[in-house]
């Protein structure tokens, strides 16, 4: 049922050093993507969710450390020499940013750009070739008179267009694995729909596996196939959209999805409290500072991932919880 | 439970000021500087026209009747630089301060304004600043002198206070266009749509937030325009344009004017000791203007 | 594209006539060119003064005395000089001919070597080499050209001639005394110390530019998108970040060589080098009108061309601001 994994992360581990000390902004994160699905990632500003994925795109600055493994179609990418990461950027798997007008370079052409991906991963092909699939690319995700615009700027284009500009490029060489970091986030809400269903038609039609990073749980309800919840830099919940929005089982997950407005609610329910100071990390649970449900073990030991019905989870009170009924 | 202390965006600019320890030594050595030359009466040893003793006097090497040697006509070179730094970290000083006046008002109005206005004074700041400098100082100082009536309001073109308003004319413009690259930058953020919404007047908003919040530009422009008029008196002095007063008076420039001759005549101490306080001032400005510049608007470029 | 470039070329004239008619204001009433030439010529007849103010258009009206210069301007009809009576085309020209020697070595080295230099340093921010270049950058700048030029001119001339007995760089003029014809190797010799000097202002101002600019284009989203494109290192140093960096730089260095010719006053003072600054200096100081005023309208007109050249440039370079 499950098709083959094209991108596997396990136990990754991303420190930075500041003038403040060491900063843990990844600590032990296990992410499995398979072919041609949609992997949602959600979590908080601060939880890791992108630094996860620049790591393993090799984005880091270099004198981030980075320890753990990153196997893309079998190959590991942590410690790999220059000449294979690059060889995976943009080929095998690419990354999309939150921000399309700043993400484009503004003195190049949109079409050239488009091109300038293409011919690093396919050198065979000859400039006109490049400029051809460069306006059918600009076809695909949606780009009206595709051959009149590959010849603007990116300031003569929209937010929503710019960001369609955005996917064309990294879908040029059809990668495997395709990560938005927060794609909609800086659109107008009308033009969000539009680029999901823009990722979802990339997706079906190439199969390319995405990674979708979000804050976002209605964008997650909308599109993902399987998720990924972040916070604190580890992972506190995995499982199929649909089970997890049904029976979550971490508290935090639980607080994400109570805060959601929802019909006959009169006032909004929010997770009290802040997220952890990563220059010092509590010692046990990441969320357990802001739980309502956590005991003396949960501030005091680090839970791991495990099974929990068909979800996975890192709440060592889950059973416990579901038979208190859900309340504190 | 983490707690974030904060600290206002004054004391982190201090902080990061601070950290820069050229700039802060540099505040040291100039206030240093600064009171040597206030308490003048005491740090010199001598008056700036006063012979340090009967002939033979003339070209003295540094020794202990004269710490820096003497000058041309046995003038100790001391404290004449005592009092040379003195008037021109004066003109320096009051120049830039009206440079930095008038070039913020003209930069606010430009900026907030735009049209007509902005673009006019754009194109004249532009053709006066691409224009060669000392060429345009030397014919608007004599331009400028020999307007009869100008001269009797900001004096005779070899006086002192007529330097100070030839250097302001000069220093208003780059200070202008800092003040309107910020403010323009300014004007697009949502404070300002938010007063304006709450039906503040356009001087309201100016005064009230785009000139506070444009301070660190304003003191960046204010440090540089202070080292730029001291290095264009000195400039000046050295063709022998600058601030003349007769009874001996001298500037900085002046007497980094007179190293063009010692350097025939091997009197080294003529050249080295005015030309090293003028460099010396320099530096120490331009130090400080440029952690001014780094406290009030950080990069993450330094390695951090 | 071609509509901005031909806009602002259509506001180029009018404001070459305006700036030179600022100019001949500024000159009549700062050199007072009849009290100089009555002063030269303390003996001359009412006709010559005439015929004197006729040809440099000193007639009481200013509007109209500008416009009598300017026919003759324009027609080559140029006085003579007050003092001695000179023809003023050829030492004007060769004045320029010098000054444009000196400017564009000067300039060229100082700009591509300030360039190269700012790049490195830009690459490791923060590193030793990065506070070697800023460190150096803020010397030059902050030590006056005229101290940079008369402490060469006392190592090169009295030391080093004291300590190994023949004269390396020579310090002043084109050629030594009574050399005639041409030498490059004589030539560069001269030139070579009014060079660095030059070069080395230059240097520092373009270093820290082209750091400064670099840093910021590095620091943008859009590396970060080159960069997960997989392509090399070289590509996206030069495709991207140097031609973005450049930007800036190019418009200032524009603006720069606009104001060579009138530039280097203070070097080729010092080095005795007989250039457009030498010539402005002994000019101004006779309060020679005749003189001064087809040096002003060379100095301004290549002002205003490379302000024009900087602005069509910029245009070219960076697609933003293309506004029709």
């Amino acid at each position: 049922m499950m098709s083959e994994l094209v991108l596997s992360i396990r136990d990754l581990r991303v420190t930075f050093d500041t003038p403040l000390g060491p900063l843990e902004a990844v600590r032990g994160v296990d992410i499995d993507v398979h072919a041609g699905e949609m992997m949602g990632v959600v979590g908080e500003s601060g939880s890791g969710k992108s630094v996860t994925f620049l790591a393993a795109m090799g984005l880091l600055p270099h004198r981030a450390k980075i320890t753990g493994s990153v196997l893309l179609n079998g190959q590991e990418m942590i410690g790999a020499p220059n000449k294979v990461l690059r060889n995976m950027r943009g080929g095998l798997m690419s990354m999309i940013f939150q921000d399309p007008l700043s993400a484009l370079n503004p003195v190049h052409r949109v079409g050239d750009q488009i091109v300038e991906m293409l011919q690093a991963h396919q050198s065979q092909l000859s400039d006109k070739d490049a400029a051809k699939r460069a306006v059918e690319l600009l076809d695909i995700v949606g780009i009206p008179q595709a051959a009149e615009r590959a010849h603007q700027y990116p300031h003569e284009f929209s937010g929503g267009m710019r960001q369609r500009v955005v996917i064309a490029i990294a879908i040029a060489n059809n990668p495997k694995v395709l990560i938005a970091d927060e794609p909609t986030t800086a659109l107008d809400v009308t033009v969000q729909a539009q680029i999901l269903e823009v990722i979802e038609r990339v997706q079906k039609t190439f199969g390319t596996a995405v990674v979708l990073i979000t804050h976002d749980l209605g964008v997650i309800a909308r599109v993902a196939d399987r998720v990924n919840v972040m916070y604190a830099g580890r992972n506190v919940e995995k499982g199929g959209v649909d089970s997890l929005f049904d029976h979550p089982s971490h508290p935090y997950t639980r607080g994400l999805l109570a805060s959601l407005p929802h019909e006959g609610a009169e006032r909004l329910t929010p997770i009290t409290g802040f997220p952890p100071n990563m220059l010092m990390p509590p010692p046990g649970c990441g969320f357990a500072p802001r739980c309502s449900f956590a005991n003396d073990g949960c501030l005091t030991s680090l839970p791991a991932l495990r099974s929990f019905g068909d979800l996975e989870t890192a709440c060592l009170r889950a059973e416990q919880i579901v038979i208190d009924g859900a309340r504190p | 439970m983490t707690d974030f202390a904060t600290i206002s965006p004054k004391r982190m600019a201090l902080r990061r000021f601070l950290s820069h320890k050229a700039a802060v030594g540099s505040c040291v050595l100039l206030a240093l500087m600064v009171l040597a030359v206030i308490l003048s009466p005491f740090t010199a040893r001598y008056g700036v026209n006063q012979s340090v003793r009967k002939p033979p006097n003339t070209f003295l090497p540094p020794q202990k009747l004269a710490w820096f040697g003497t000058d041309d006509i046995g003038r100790d070179l001391y404290s004449r630089l005592i009092y040379g730094i003195r008037v021109s970290l004066i003109i320096g000083l009051f120049s830039a301060l009206i440079s930095t006046i008038v070039g913020c008002v003209v930069g606010a109005v430009a900026g907030f304004r735009g049209g007509r206005f902005d673009d006019v004074v754009m194109r004249v700041t532009d053709l006066f600043l691409a224009f060669p400098f000392l060429v345009a100082l030397l014919v608007i100082r004599n331009t400028i002198g020999s307007i009869h009536w100008l001269t009797v309001i900001i004096g005779d073109k070899s006086s002192a206070r007529f330097i100070v308003f030839l250097l302001a004319f000069f220093g208003w413009m780059g200070v202008a266009r800092i003040v309107r690259g910020q403010v323009l930058a300014l004007k697009e953020r949502e404070f300002i749509e938010a007063a304006r919404a709450v039906g503040a007047t356009r001087r309201y908003i100016v005064r009230r937030h785009l000139l506070p919040n444009s301070i660190g530009p304003i003191m960046v422009a204010l440090s540089f325009a202070v080292v730029g008029a001291i290095t264009a008196e000195s400039t000046l002095a050295f063709f022998g344009y600058g601030p003349q007063a007769g009874d001996g008076a001298t500037s900085l420039g002046i007497l980094v004017g007179a190293a063009k001759g010692a350097v025939q005549t091997g009197y080294w101490w003529i050249a080295v000791f005015p030309c090293f306080a003028l460099v010396l001032i320099s530096l120490a400005i331009n130090f400080i203007g440029d952690a001014l510049r780094d406290a009030t608007d950080p990069r993450l470029d330094r390695g951090e | 594209m071609l509509r901005f470039a031909l806009r602002r070329m259509v506001w180029a004239l009018p404001t070459l006539l305006l700036v030179t008619f600022l100019v001949y204001i500024a000159l009549r009433l700062g050199t007072d060119p009849l009290q100089s030439y009555l002063r030269t010529n303390p003996r001359a007849s009412r006709d010559k003064i005439e015929q004197y103010k006729a040809v440099n258009g000193l007639s009481s009206n200013y509007v109209l005395g500008y416009f009598h210069w300017l026919k003759n301007f324009v027609t080559f009809n140029w006085p003579r000089s007050i003092k001695g009576s000179r023809e003023v085309w050829p030492e004007l020209k060769d004045a320029l001919v010098n000054t444009i020697r000196l400017g564009s070595l000067a300039t060229f080295l100082g700009v591509v070597i300030g360039l190269l230099v700012g790049m490195f340093a830009a690459l490791k921010p923060g590193s030793r080499r990065d506070v070697a270049v800023n460190t150096g950058a803020f010397l030059g700048i902050s030590i006056p050209p005229y101290i940079t030029a008369v402490l060469f001119q006392l190592v090169f001339s009295v030391y080093w001639s004291r300590w190994f007995g023949h004269t390396l760089f020579p310090t002043s003029g084109v050629y030594p005394a009574g050399h005639t014809g041409f030498d490059l190797v004589l030539m560069l010799k001269h030139m070579a110390l009014p060079t660095m000097v030059v070069a080395i202002q230059v240097v520092a101002v373009y270093s820290r530019y082209m750091r400064s600019s670099l840093l910021d284009v590095l620091n943008s989203d859009f590396m970060r998108t080159a960069r997960s494109k997989g392509i090399s290192e070289r590509q996206i140093l030069f495709r991207h970040g140097v031609r973005n960096a450049l930007i800036p730089v190019v418009t200032i260095a524009a603006l720069d060589i606009g104001a060579i010719i009138g530039g280097l006053i203070i070097s080729e003072n010092i080095f005795a080098y007989p250039g457009m600054g030498v010539y402005f200096l002994s000019a101004f100081g006779t309060g020679d009108f005749p003189l001064l005023m087809p040096w002003m309208v060379l100095v301004v007109a290549s002002t205003l061309i490379f302000n024009l050249i900087a602005d069509v440039s910029y245009a070219f370079l960076d697609p933003r601001i293309r506004l029709d």
